[in-house]
Protein backbone atom coordinates (compact mmCIF):
# COMPACT_ATOMS: atom_id res chain seq x y z
CA UNK A 1 0.00 0.00 0.00
CA UNK A 2 1.21 3.46 -0.80
CA UNK A 3 1.23 5.95 1.92
CA UNK A 4 -1.58 8.37 1.32
CA UNK A 5 0.10 11.26 3.02
CA UNK A 6 -1.09 14.56 1.66
CA UNK A 7 1.16 17.35 0.57
CA UNK A 8 -0.35 20.73 0.42
CA UNK A 9 0.55 22.87 -2.51
CA UNK A 10 0.26 26.07 -0.57
CA UNK A 11 1.21 27.02 2.88
CA UNK A 12 -2.03 27.37 4.75
CA UNK A 13 -1.10 28.11 8.35
CA UNK A 14 -0.49 31.64 9.38
CA UNK A 15 2.85 31.84 11.10
CA UNK A 16 2.69 34.07 14.08
CA UNK A 17 6.09 35.37 15.02
CA UNK A 18 7.11 38.15 17.28
CA UNK A 19 10.26 39.85 16.15
CA UNK A 20 11.52 42.14 18.82
CA UNK A 21 13.86 44.68 17.39
CA UNK A 22 16.13 46.21 19.91
CA UNK A 23 17.34 49.58 18.94
CA UNK A 24 20.51 50.35 20.74
CA UNK A 25 21.52 53.90 21.15
CA UNK A 26 25.03 54.76 21.92
CA UNK A 27 25.27 57.83 24.06
CA UNK A 28 28.13 60.10 24.13
CA UNK A 29 29.08 62.02 27.21
CA UNK A 30 30.55 65.04 25.60
CA UNK A 31 33.31 66.22 27.82
CA UNK A 32 35.16 69.13 26.46
CA UNK A 33 38.90 69.00 26.86
CA UNK A 34 40.48 72.01 28.39
CA UNK A 35 43.24 73.37 26.25
CA UNK A 36 45.79 75.21 28.29
CA UNK A 37 49.00 76.95 27.49
CA UNK A 38 52.13 75.19 28.69
CA UNK A 39 53.03 76.28 32.19
CA UNK A 40 55.70 78.95 32.38
CA UNK A 41 58.63 78.54 34.73
CA UNK A 42 57.36 78.29 38.29
CA UNK A 43 57.69 81.31 40.51
CA UNK A 44 57.89 81.21 44.30
CA UNK A 45 54.46 82.84 44.53
CA UNK A 46 53.08 80.08 42.34
CA UNK A 47 54.66 77.36 44.48
CA UNK A 48 53.27 78.96 47.65
CA UNK A 49 49.83 79.22 46.08
CA UNK A 50 50.09 75.59 45.01
CA UNK A 51 51.10 74.49 48.50
CA UNK A 52 48.12 76.27 49.97
CA UNK A 53 45.76 74.64 47.46
CA UNK A 54 47.40 71.27 48.14
CA UNK A 55 46.89 71.53 51.89
CA UNK A 56 43.26 72.52 51.39
CA UNK A 57 42.24 70.07 48.68
CA UNK A 58 44.70 67.20 48.43
CA UNK A 59 46.45 66.63 51.76
CA UNK A 60 43.55 64.65 53.26
CA UNK A 61 44.34 61.69 51.05
CA UNK A 62 47.91 62.34 49.88
CA UNK A 63 49.26 63.44 53.31
CA UNK A 64 50.39 66.79 54.64
CA UNK A 65 53.82 66.34 53.09
CA UNK A 66 52.49 64.47 50.02
CA UNK A 67 54.07 61.33 51.45
CA UNK A 68 50.88 59.32 50.86
CA UNK A 69 48.34 57.77 53.25
CA UNK A 70 46.02 54.77 53.35
CA UNK A 71 43.67 56.76 51.13
CA UNK A 72 46.03 57.90 48.42
CA UNK A 73 49.52 57.40 46.98
CA UNK A 74 52.50 59.59 47.76
CA UNK A 75 53.21 62.32 45.24
CA UNK A 76 56.91 62.86 45.85
CA UNK A 77 58.66 62.51 42.51
CA UNK A 78 55.51 62.06 40.37
CA UNK A 79 56.36 65.34 38.65
CA UNK A 80 54.36 68.26 37.31
CA UNK A 81 53.15 66.25 34.31
CA UNK A 82 51.23 63.80 36.53
CA UNK A 83 49.54 66.63 38.46
CA UNK A 84 48.67 68.48 35.27
CA UNK A 85 47.14 65.33 33.74
CA UNK A 86 45.15 64.25 36.80
CA UNK A 87 43.81 67.66 37.83
CA UNK A 88 43.23 69.29 34.43
CA UNK A 89 41.16 66.29 33.26
CA UNK A 90 39.11 66.46 36.48
CA UNK A 91 40.21 62.96 37.55
CA UNK A 92 41.59 64.52 40.74
CA UNK A 93 40.27 65.50 43.21
CA UNK A 94 38.36 62.25 43.49
CA UNK A 95 34.61 62.71 44.06
CA UNK A 96 34.05 59.19 45.41
CA UNK A 97 36.50 56.39 46.14
CA UNK A 98 36.27 53.88 43.29
CA UNK A 99 38.39 51.43 41.29
CA UNK A 100 39.13 54.21 38.87
CA UNK A 101 38.90 57.98 38.80
CA UNK A 102 36.74 59.01 35.82
CA UNK A 103 37.30 62.05 33.64
CA UNK A 104 35.01 64.90 34.71
CA UNK A 105 34.77 68.68 34.62
CA UNK A 106 37.93 70.05 36.26
CA UNK A 107 37.59 71.51 39.75
CA UNK A 108 40.60 73.84 39.49
CA UNK A 109 41.18 76.43 36.81
CA UNK A 110 44.29 76.51 34.63
CA UNK A 111 46.13 78.89 36.95
CA UNK A 112 45.44 76.72 40.00
CA UNK A 113 46.47 73.55 38.18
CA UNK A 114 49.76 75.21 37.22
CA UNK A 115 50.30 76.25 40.85
CA UNK A 116 49.60 72.73 42.12
CA UNK A 117 51.92 71.24 39.52
CA UNK A 118 54.65 73.73 40.40
CA UNK A 119 54.34 72.83 44.09
CA UNK A 120 54.45 69.04 43.55
CA UNK A 121 57.42 69.46 41.19
CA UNK A 122 59.39 70.98 44.08
CA UNK A 123 58.90 67.81 46.18
CA UNK A 124 61.16 65.62 44.06
CA UNK A 125 62.42 65.23 40.49
CA UNK A 126 59.78 63.89 38.10
CA UNK A 127 58.52 64.33 34.56
CA UNK A 128 57.70 67.94 33.77
CA UNK A 129 54.82 69.25 31.68
CA UNK A 130 55.66 68.78 27.96
CA UNK A 131 56.64 71.94 26.12
CA UNK A 132 54.96 73.18 22.97
CA UNK A 133 57.85 71.97 20.84
CA UNK A 134 57.61 68.51 22.42
CA UNK A 135 53.91 68.45 21.55
CA UNK A 136 54.40 69.61 17.96
CA UNK A 137 53.38 66.94 15.48
CA UNK A 138 54.72 68.79 12.44
CA UNK A 139 57.50 66.24 11.91
CA UNK A 140 55.45 63.25 13.12
CA UNK A 141 54.85 60.24 10.89
CA UNK A 142 51.27 59.00 10.79
CA UNK A 143 52.09 55.48 9.58
CA UNK A 144 54.76 54.91 12.22
CA UNK A 145 52.34 56.28 14.79
CA UNK A 146 49.79 53.70 13.69
CA UNK A 147 52.28 50.85 14.08
CA UNK A 148 53.36 52.11 17.51
CA UNK A 149 49.73 52.60 18.55
CA UNK A 150 48.79 49.06 17.58
CA UNK A 151 51.86 47.63 19.34
CA UNK A 152 51.63 49.63 22.56
CA UNK A 153 48.20 51.21 23.00
CA UNK A 154 45.52 49.32 21.06
CA UNK A 155 45.33 46.31 23.37
CA UNK A 156 43.74 48.42 26.12
CA UNK A 157 42.45 51.51 24.33
CA UNK A 158 40.86 49.62 21.36
CA UNK A 159 42.09 49.70 17.75
CA UNK A 160 40.10 52.89 17.15
CA UNK A 161 41.01 54.49 20.51
CA UNK A 162 37.51 54.01 21.94
CA UNK A 163 38.73 52.45 25.20
CA UNK A 164 37.93 49.07 26.69
CA UNK A 165 37.33 47.07 29.85
CA UNK A 166 40.05 45.79 32.17
CA UNK A 167 39.59 43.72 35.32
CA UNK A 168 37.38 44.38 38.38
CA UNK A 169 35.63 47.46 37.01
CA UNK A 170 38.80 49.12 35.81
CA UNK A 171 38.88 50.32 32.24
CA UNK A 172 41.06 52.03 29.68
CA UNK A 173 39.28 55.30 28.83
CA UNK A 174 38.33 56.43 25.35
CA UNK A 175 40.91 58.70 23.69
CA UNK A 176 38.35 60.60 21.63
CA UNK A 177 38.47 63.69 23.85
CA UNK A 178 42.13 63.50 24.85
CA UNK A 179 44.29 66.48 23.90
CA UNK A 180 47.88 65.99 22.65
CA UNK A 181 49.15 67.30 25.98
CA UNK A 182 47.04 64.82 27.95
CA UNK A 183 48.14 61.93 25.73
CA UNK A 184 51.80 62.91 26.12
CA UNK A 185 51.47 63.26 29.90
CA UNK A 186 49.61 59.96 30.23
CA UNK A 187 52.35 58.09 28.34
CA UNK A 188 54.99 59.84 30.41
CA UNK A 189 53.48 59.30 33.85
CA UNK A 190 51.27 56.20 33.59
CA UNK A 191 48.19 57.46 35.44
CA UNK A 192 46.31 54.97 37.64
CA UNK A 193 46.74 51.46 36.24
CA UNK A 194 48.24 52.51 32.93
CA UNK A 195 51.91 51.55 32.66
CA UNK A 196 54.27 54.41 31.83
CA UNK A 197 56.21 54.79 28.60
CA UNK A 198 59.17 57.05 29.49
CA UNK A 199 61.12 58.93 26.81
CA UNK A 200 63.98 56.45 27.26
CA UNK A 201 62.01 53.52 25.84
CA UNK A 202 59.50 55.49 23.77
CA UNK A 203 61.19 58.62 22.52
CA UNK A 204 59.62 62.04 22.06
CA UNK A 205 59.51 61.46 18.30
CA UNK A 206 57.56 58.23 18.79
CA UNK A 207 55.18 59.94 21.21
CA UNK A 208 54.54 62.62 18.58
CA UNK A 209 53.90 59.90 15.99
CA UNK A 210 51.36 58.29 18.31
CA UNK A 211 49.69 61.64 19.07
CA UNK A 212 49.38 62.32 15.35
CA UNK A 213 47.76 58.92 14.85
CA UNK A 214 45.31 59.48 17.72
CA UNK A 215 44.42 62.90 16.30
CA UNK A 216 43.75 61.13 13.02
CA UNK A 217 41.48 58.64 14.81
CA UNK A 218 39.63 61.51 16.48
CA UNK A 219 38.88 63.29 13.22
CA UNK A 220 38.81 60.53 10.59
CA UNK A 221 35.38 59.90 9.09
CA UNK A 222 34.04 56.39 8.75
CA UNK A 223 33.19 55.92 5.05
CA UNK A 224 30.87 53.07 6.03
CA UNK A 225 28.45 55.37 7.85
CA UNK A 226 27.45 54.30 11.37
CA UNK A 227 30.59 53.04 13.11
CA UNK A 228 28.48 51.63 15.98
CA UNK A 229 31.04 52.89 18.48
CA UNK A 230 33.94 51.19 16.64
CA UNK A 231 33.70 48.37 19.16
CA UNK A 232 34.03 45.75 16.44
CA UNK A 233 32.10 42.50 16.18
CA UNK A 234 30.02 42.93 19.35
CA UNK A 235 27.95 45.95 18.32
CA UNK A 236 28.11 45.03 14.64
CA UNK A 237 26.89 41.54 15.46
CA UNK A 238 24.01 42.85 17.57
CA UNK A 239 22.94 45.15 14.73
CA UNK A 240 23.23 42.47 12.06
CA UNK A 241 21.36 39.84 14.06
CA UNK A 242 18.52 41.99 15.39
CA UNK A 243 17.95 44.22 12.34
CA UNK A 244 18.94 41.80 9.58
CA UNK A 245 17.39 38.68 11.02
CA UNK A 246 14.33 40.64 12.18
CA UNK A 247 13.68 41.86 8.63
CA UNK A 248 14.13 38.33 7.24
CA UNK A 249 11.61 37.01 9.78
CA UNK A 250 9.10 39.68 8.80
CA UNK A 251 9.62 38.79 5.12
CA UNK A 252 9.04 35.10 5.91
CA UNK A 253 5.81 35.95 7.74
CA UNK A 254 4.63 38.06 4.78
CA UNK A 255 5.41 35.31 2.24
CA UNK A 256 3.57 32.72 4.31
CA UNK A 257 0.55 34.86 5.17
CA UNK A 258 -2.80 33.87 3.63
CA UNK A 259 -4.16 36.38 1.14
CA UNK A 260 -7.68 37.59 1.83
CA UNK B 1 -0.96 1.29 -5.81
CA UNK B 2 -2.65 4.35 -7.12
CA UNK B 3 -2.31 6.69 -10.03
CA UNK B 4 -0.43 9.93 -9.62
CA UNK B 5 -1.62 13.47 -9.82
CA UNK B 6 -5.20 13.20 -8.58
CA UNK B 7 -6.30 16.77 -8.08
CA UNK B 8 -9.23 15.99 -5.82
CA UNK B 9 -9.17 16.09 -2.06
CA UNK B 10 -10.04 12.39 -1.95
CA UNK B 11 -8.30 9.17 -2.99
CA UNK B 12 -9.29 7.40 -6.18
CA UNK B 13 -11.29 4.85 -4.17
CA UNK B 14 -13.51 7.63 -2.88
CA UNK B 15 -12.35 7.11 0.74
CA UNK B 16 -12.33 9.95 3.20
CA UNK B 17 -9.01 11.82 2.82
CA UNK B 18 -6.51 11.14 5.58
CA UNK B 19 -5.72 14.86 5.84
CA UNK B 20 -8.80 16.80 4.78
CA UNK B 21 -8.15 20.17 3.16
CA UNK B 22 -9.79 23.21 4.72
CA UNK B 23 -12.51 24.79 2.58
CA UNK B 24 -11.15 26.99 -0.19
CA UNK B 25 -11.61 30.73 0.20
CA UNK B 26 -11.51 32.73 -2.97
CA UNK B 27 -9.24 35.78 -2.87
CA UNK B 28 -10.53 39.26 -3.53
CA UNK B 29 -8.49 39.33 -6.71
CA UNK B 30 -10.18 36.09 -7.85
CA UNK B 31 -13.68 37.51 -7.48
CA UNK B 32 -13.23 41.22 -8.19
CA UNK B 33 -11.66 42.08 -11.57
CA UNK B 34 -10.80 45.55 -10.32
CA UNK B 35 -8.80 44.08 -7.41
CA UNK B 36 -7.06 41.76 -9.88
CA UNK B 37 -6.21 44.76 -12.05
CA UNK B 38 -4.87 46.63 -9.00
CA UNK B 39 -2.69 43.66 -8.03
CA UNK B 40 -1.42 43.44 -11.59
CA UNK B 41 -0.46 47.11 -11.43
CA UNK B 42 1.32 46.62 -8.09
CA UNK B 43 3.45 43.84 -9.54
CA UNK B 44 4.15 45.83 -12.68
CA UNK B 45 5.18 48.89 -10.61
CA UNK B 46 7.64 46.77 -8.59
CA UNK B 47 9.22 45.29 -11.70
CA UNK B 48 9.28 48.69 -13.41
CA UNK B 49 10.86 50.38 -10.39
CA UNK B 50 13.48 47.66 -10.31
CA UNK B 51 14.36 48.42 -13.92
CA UNK B 52 14.63 52.14 -13.14
CA UNK B 53 16.91 51.43 -10.18
CA UNK B 54 19.16 49.22 -12.26
CA UNK B 55 19.63 52.08 -14.71
CA UNK B 56 20.15 54.43 -11.73
CA UNK B 57 22.94 52.14 -10.53
CA UNK B 58 24.83 52.63 -13.78
CA UNK B 59 24.23 56.39 -13.65
CA UNK B 60 25.47 56.60 -10.05
CA UNK B 61 28.55 54.58 -10.90
CA UNK B 62 29.64 57.19 -13.42
CA UNK B 63 28.19 60.28 -11.71
CA UNK B 64 29.84 60.23 -8.29
CA UNK B 65 33.59 60.21 -7.63
CA UNK B 66 34.75 58.06 -4.72
CA UNK B 67 35.86 61.14 -2.74
CA UNK B 68 32.32 62.53 -2.54
CA UNK B 69 30.67 62.13 0.86
CA UNK B 70 27.09 62.44 2.05
CA UNK B 71 25.99 63.39 5.58
CA UNK B 72 23.10 61.18 6.69
CA UNK B 73 22.65 62.85 10.08
CA UNK B 74 22.27 60.19 12.77
CA UNK B 75 23.55 57.50 10.38
CA UNK B 76 26.89 59.22 10.00
CA UNK B 77 28.83 60.33 6.97
CA UNK B 78 28.97 57.85 4.11
CA UNK B 79 30.75 57.68 0.80
CA UNK B 80 28.06 58.85 -1.64
CA UNK B 81 28.96 56.47 -4.45
CA UNK B 82 29.20 53.46 -2.12
CA UNK B 83 25.90 54.29 -0.43
CA UNK B 84 23.89 54.93 -3.60
CA UNK B 85 25.32 51.91 -5.44
CA UNK B 86 24.26 49.70 -2.55
CA UNK B 87 20.80 51.28 -2.27
CA UNK B 88 20.01 51.10 -6.00
CA UNK B 89 21.39 47.61 -6.60
CA UNK B 90 19.93 46.21 -3.38
CA UNK B 91 16.46 47.63 -4.01
CA UNK B 92 16.53 46.55 -7.68
CA UNK B 93 17.09 42.94 -6.62
CA UNK B 94 14.65 43.20 -3.73
CA UNK B 95 11.85 44.61 -5.92
CA UNK B 96 12.16 41.71 -8.41
CA UNK B 97 11.75 39.34 -5.47
CA UNK B 98 8.87 41.28 -3.91
CA UNK B 99 7.11 41.54 -7.27
CA UNK B 100 7.42 37.81 -7.88
CA UNK B 101 6.00 37.01 -4.44
CA UNK B 102 3.15 39.49 -4.87
CA UNK B 103 2.40 37.98 -8.30
CA UNK B 104 2.29 34.47 -6.82
CA UNK B 105 0.21 35.48 -3.82
CA UNK B 106 -2.42 37.56 -5.57
CA UNK B 107 -2.62 36.50 -9.20
CA UNK B 108 -1.35 32.97 -9.77
CA UNK B 109 -3.84 30.12 -9.24
CA UNK B 110 -4.19 29.19 -5.58
CA UNK B 111 -6.42 26.10 -5.77
CA UNK B 112 -5.37 23.46 -3.24
CA UNK B 113 -4.43 20.15 -4.87
CA UNK B 114 -3.22 16.78 -3.66
CA UNK B 115 -0.23 15.19 -5.30
CA UNK B 116 0.12 11.52 -4.37
CA UNK B 117 3.66 10.30 -3.84
CA UNK B 118 5.22 8.04 -6.44
CA UNK B 119 5.69 4.38 -5.47
CA UNK B 120 9.29 3.89 -4.44
CA UNK B 121 10.15 0.60 -6.15
CA UNK B 122 10.43 -0.03 -9.93
CA UNK B 123 7.85 -2.35 -11.53
CA UNK B 124 8.73 -6.06 -11.22
CA UNK B 125 9.23 -6.38 -15.00
CA UNK B 126 11.88 -3.60 -14.94
CA UNK B 127 13.64 -5.27 -12.01
CA UNK B 128 13.72 -8.65 -13.80
CA UNK B 129 15.02 -7.03 -16.98
CA UNK B 130 17.81 -5.26 -15.08
CA UNK B 131 18.83 -8.49 -13.34
CA UNK B 132 18.87 -10.35 -16.65
CA UNK B 133 20.99 -7.62 -18.23
CA UNK B 134 23.48 -7.83 -15.37
CA UNK B 135 23.71 -11.62 -15.63
CA UNK B 136 24.23 -11.30 -19.38
CA UNK B 137 27.15 -8.96 -18.72
CA UNK B 138 28.68 -11.40 -16.24
CA UNK B 139 28.39 -14.25 -18.74
CA UNK B 140 29.66 -12.34 -21.76
CA UNK B 141 32.63 -10.74 -19.99
CA UNK B 142 33.80 -14.08 -18.64
CA UNK B 143 34.34 -12.53 -15.23
CA UNK B 144 33.68 -15.90 -13.54
CA UNK B 145 35.63 -18.16 -15.91
CA UNK B 146 38.69 -15.99 -16.49
CA UNK B 147 40.14 -16.22 -13.01
CA UNK B 148 43.44 -14.53 -13.74
CA UNK B 149 41.78 -11.42 -15.11
CA UNK B 150 39.42 -11.26 -12.15
CA UNK B 151 42.16 -11.67 -9.58
CA UNK B 152 44.58 -9.16 -11.11
CA UNK B 153 41.76 -6.61 -11.35
CA UNK B 154 40.90 -7.11 -7.70
CA UNK B 155 44.58 -6.76 -6.80
CA UNK B 156 44.96 -3.55 -8.81
CA UNK B 157 41.88 -2.02 -7.20
CA UNK B 158 43.06 -3.04 -3.73
CA UNK B 159 46.40 -1.24 -4.22
CA UNK B 160 44.90 1.82 -5.88
CA UNK B 161 44.22 3.80 -2.61
CA UNK B 162 47.86 3.51 -1.49
CA UNK B 163 49.07 6.74 -3.23
CA UNK B 164 46.30 8.66 -1.49
CA UNK B 165 47.56 7.41 1.88
CA UNK B 166 51.18 8.20 0.98
CA UNK B 167 50.21 11.75 0.02
CA UNK B 168 49.03 12.35 3.60
CA UNK B 169 52.73 12.71 4.43
CA UNK B 170 52.54 16.21 2.94
CA UNK B 171 50.52 17.30 5.97
CA UNK B 172 53.82 17.11 7.83
CA UNK B 173 56.58 17.42 8.71
CA UNK B 174 55.88 16.95 12.40
CA UNK B 175 56.85 20.04 14.38
CA UNK B 176 59.53 18.12 16.25
CA UNK B 177 60.92 20.22 19.09
CA UNK B 178 60.39 23.54 17.26
CA UNK B 179 57.46 24.38 19.53
CA UNK B 180 59.71 24.03 22.59
CA UNK B 181 62.17 26.73 21.50
CA UNK B 182 62.21 30.36 20.47
CA UNK B 183 65.05 32.38 18.93
CA UNK B 184 65.97 33.79 22.34
CA UNK B 185 69.39 32.53 23.43
CA UNK B 186 72.02 33.38 25.99
CA UNK B 187 73.11 36.96 25.40
CA UNK B 188 70.39 38.02 22.88
CA UNK B 189 69.82 41.70 23.38
CA UNK B 190 66.31 42.84 24.20
CA UNK B 191 65.15 45.67 21.93
CA UNK B 192 62.03 47.84 21.82
CA UNK B 193 59.51 46.40 19.36
CA UNK B 194 59.03 48.47 16.17
CA UNK B 195 61.91 50.88 16.85
CA UNK B 196 64.57 48.21 17.55
CA UNK B 197 66.29 50.31 20.23
CA UNK B 198 68.37 48.30 22.72
CA UNK B 199 67.36 48.86 26.34
CA UNK B 200 69.34 49.72 29.44
CA UNK B 201 67.89 49.00 32.89
CA UNK B 202 67.82 52.71 33.77
CA UNK B 203 65.51 53.31 30.77
CA UNK B 204 62.66 51.73 32.72
CA UNK B 205 60.93 53.47 35.62
CA UNK B 206 58.76 51.71 38.16
CA UNK B 207 55.55 50.89 36.30
CA UNK B 208 57.05 51.03 32.82
CA UNK B 209 55.82 48.59 30.18
CA UNK B 210 57.87 47.87 27.06
CA UNK B 211 56.76 45.69 24.14
CA UNK B 212 60.04 44.05 23.16
CA UNK B 213 61.61 41.52 20.83
CA UNK B 214 65.04 39.91 20.32
CA UNK B 215 67.65 41.96 18.49
CA UNK B 216 68.29 39.37 15.75
CA UNK B 217 64.62 38.95 14.86
CA UNK B 218 64.97 40.65 11.47
CA UNK B 219 67.78 38.34 10.40
CA UNK B 220 65.80 35.27 11.37
CA UNK B 221 62.78 36.52 9.48
CA UNK B 222 64.79 36.97 6.32
CA UNK B 223 66.03 33.40 6.53
CA UNK B 224 62.72 31.76 7.43
CA UNK B 225 60.45 34.16 5.60
CA UNK B 226 57.64 33.86 8.11
CA UNK B 227 56.19 35.45 11.20
CA UNK B 228 56.46 32.39 13.45
CA UNK B 229 59.72 33.51 15.03
CA UNK B 230 58.31 36.95 15.81
CA UNK B 231 55.11 35.52 17.24
CA UNK B 232 56.95 33.11 19.54
CA UNK B 233 59.66 35.52 20.67
CA UNK B 234 57.47 38.54 21.51
CA UNK B 235 57.86 39.61 25.12
CA UNK B 236 56.90 42.40 27.45
CA UNK B 237 59.21 44.01 29.96
CA UNK B 238 57.78 45.47 33.15
CA UNK B 239 59.46 47.06 36.10
CA UNK B 240 58.22 46.94 39.69
CA UNK B 241 59.86 47.58 43.05
CA UNK B 242 61.98 44.50 43.91
CA UNK B 243 60.11 44.13 47.22
CA UNK B 244 56.81 43.84 45.29
CA UNK B 245 57.99 40.66 43.55
CA UNK B 246 56.48 37.79 45.52
CA UNK B 247 58.01 34.97 43.49
CA UNK B 248 59.61 34.21 40.15
CA UNK B 249 59.90 31.14 37.95
CA UNK B 250 63.63 30.98 38.61
CA UNK B 251 66.10 32.51 41.02
CA UNK B 252 67.44 35.90 39.87
CA UNK B 253 65.51 35.81 36.60
CA UNK B 254 64.72 39.51 37.03
CA UNK B 255 67.17 42.39 36.81
CA UNK B 256 66.64 44.88 39.63
CA UNK B 257 62.87 44.51 39.45
CA UNK B 258 62.70 44.30 35.64
CA UNK B 259 60.80 41.18 34.59
CA UNK B 260 60.39 39.72 31.10
CA UNK B 261 57.38 37.61 30.19
CA UNK B 262 56.11 36.02 26.99
CA UNK B 263 53.45 38.09 25.24
CA UNK B 264 51.49 35.03 24.10
CA UNK B 265 48.59 33.86 26.26
CA UNK B 266 48.92 30.25 27.45
CA UNK B 267 45.22 29.67 26.80
CA UNK B 268 44.78 29.94 23.02
CA UNK B 269 47.66 32.21 22.09
CA UNK B 270 46.31 35.76 21.89
CA UNK B 271 49.05 38.41 22.14
CA UNK B 272 48.51 40.24 25.40
CA UNK B 273 49.91 43.39 26.92
CA UNK B 274 47.00 44.71 28.99
CA UNK B 275 49.17 45.32 32.01
CA UNK B 276 47.75 47.03 35.08
CA UNK B 277 50.82 48.53 36.66
CA UNK B 278 49.35 48.90 40.15
CA UNK B 279 47.93 45.38 40.52
CA UNK B 280 50.67 43.81 38.33
CA UNK B 281 47.87 41.93 36.56
CA UNK B 282 48.29 41.01 32.90
CA UNK B 283 44.88 40.59 31.31
CA UNK B 284 44.02 38.76 28.10
CA UNK B 285 41.27 40.50 26.11
CA UNK B 286 40.12 37.31 24.40
CA UNK B 287 38.88 35.24 27.35
CA UNK B 288 39.85 37.35 30.38
CA UNK B 289 42.65 35.09 31.61
CA UNK B 290 44.59 37.13 34.17
CA UNK B 291 48.19 36.53 35.20
CA UNK B 292 49.92 38.00 38.26
CA UNK B 293 53.33 39.09 37.02
CA UNK B 294 54.53 39.81 40.56
CA UNK B 295 53.91 36.16 41.50
CA UNK B 296 55.62 33.98 38.85
CA UNK B 297 53.03 34.98 36.23
CA UNK B 298 50.57 32.55 37.75
CA UNK B 299 46.93 32.44 36.60
CA UNK B 300 44.64 34.33 38.99
CA UNK B 301 41.52 34.31 36.82
CA UNK B 302 40.15 32.88 33.61
CA UNK B 303 40.51 29.75 31.49
CA UNK B 304 44.31 29.68 31.06
CA UNK B 305 45.74 26.54 32.68
CA UNK B 306 49.43 27.44 32.84
CA UNK B 307 51.52 30.33 34.12
CA UNK B 308 52.85 32.92 31.68
CA UNK B 309 56.40 31.78 30.76
CA UNK B 310 59.11 34.07 32.15
CA UNK B 311 62.30 34.88 30.25
CA UNK B 312 65.40 35.02 32.48
CA UNK B 313 67.26 38.30 31.86
CA UNK B 314 70.42 40.09 32.93
CA UNK B 315 72.70 42.81 31.50
CA UNK B 316 75.68 42.34 29.20
CA UNK B 317 79.11 43.97 29.52
CA UNK B 318 77.85 47.10 27.72
CA UNK B 319 75.01 47.49 30.22
CA UNK B 320 72.17 46.46 27.89
CA UNK B 321 69.43 44.06 28.91
CA UNK B 322 69.94 40.57 27.46
CA UNK B 323 68.36 37.13 27.85
CA UNK B 324 70.10 34.68 30.17
CA UNK B 325 68.84 31.83 27.97
CA UNK B 326 65.83 30.77 25.91
CA UNK B 327 62.48 30.30 27.67
CA UNK B 328 62.67 27.32 29.99
CA UNK B 329 59.22 26.09 28.89
CA UNK B 330 57.29 26.26 25.59
CA UNK B 331 55.49 29.58 25.06
CA UNK B 332 51.91 29.91 23.91
CA UNK B 333 48.97 27.52 24.18
CA UNK B 334 49.15 23.85 25.11
CA UNK B 335 49.69 21.19 22.43
CA UNK B 336 49.50 17.40 22.41
CA UNK B 337 53.18 16.62 22.55
CA UNK B 338 53.86 19.15 25.31
CA UNK B 339 55.61 17.48 28.19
Amino acid sequence: MTSSSVRRHRATGLVVLLAALVATGVGYAAVTGTAQAAAPAATQTQVDHGRQLFLEGCATCHGMGAQGTQEGPGLIGVGAAAVDFQVSTGRMPLSTPAQQAPRKAPVYNAEEVAALAAYVATLGPGPSIPTDSELSTNDADLATGGTLFRTNCAQCHNFAGRGGALSDGRYAPSLMNATPREIFEAMLTGPQNMPNFPNTTMGIQQKQDIIKYIEHLQTASAPGGLALGSYGPVTEGVAAWTLGLGLLLLAAVWIGAKVR
Amino acid sequence: MSDHGTDLATTEHGDEPQFPLPPHHARLSDTDPRAAKAAEMQVAIMFGLSAVLTIAFVVVYFAFPTNHFLDLGPFGVVQTSNFLLGITFGLAVLLIGLGAIQWAKKLMADEEIIDERHPVGSPQADQDAAAALFQQGVDESGFVERKIVRRTLIGALALFPIPLVVLLKDMGPMPGDSLDHTIWHKGSRIVVDVTGKPIKPEDLDIGTLVAASPEDLDKVQEVEGNQNARAKASIILVRMRPDEIKSQQGENWDYEGILAFSKICTHVGCPIALYQQRTHALLCPCHQSTFDLSDSGKVVFGPAAREMPQLPITVDSDGYLVAQSDFQQPVGPSFWERS
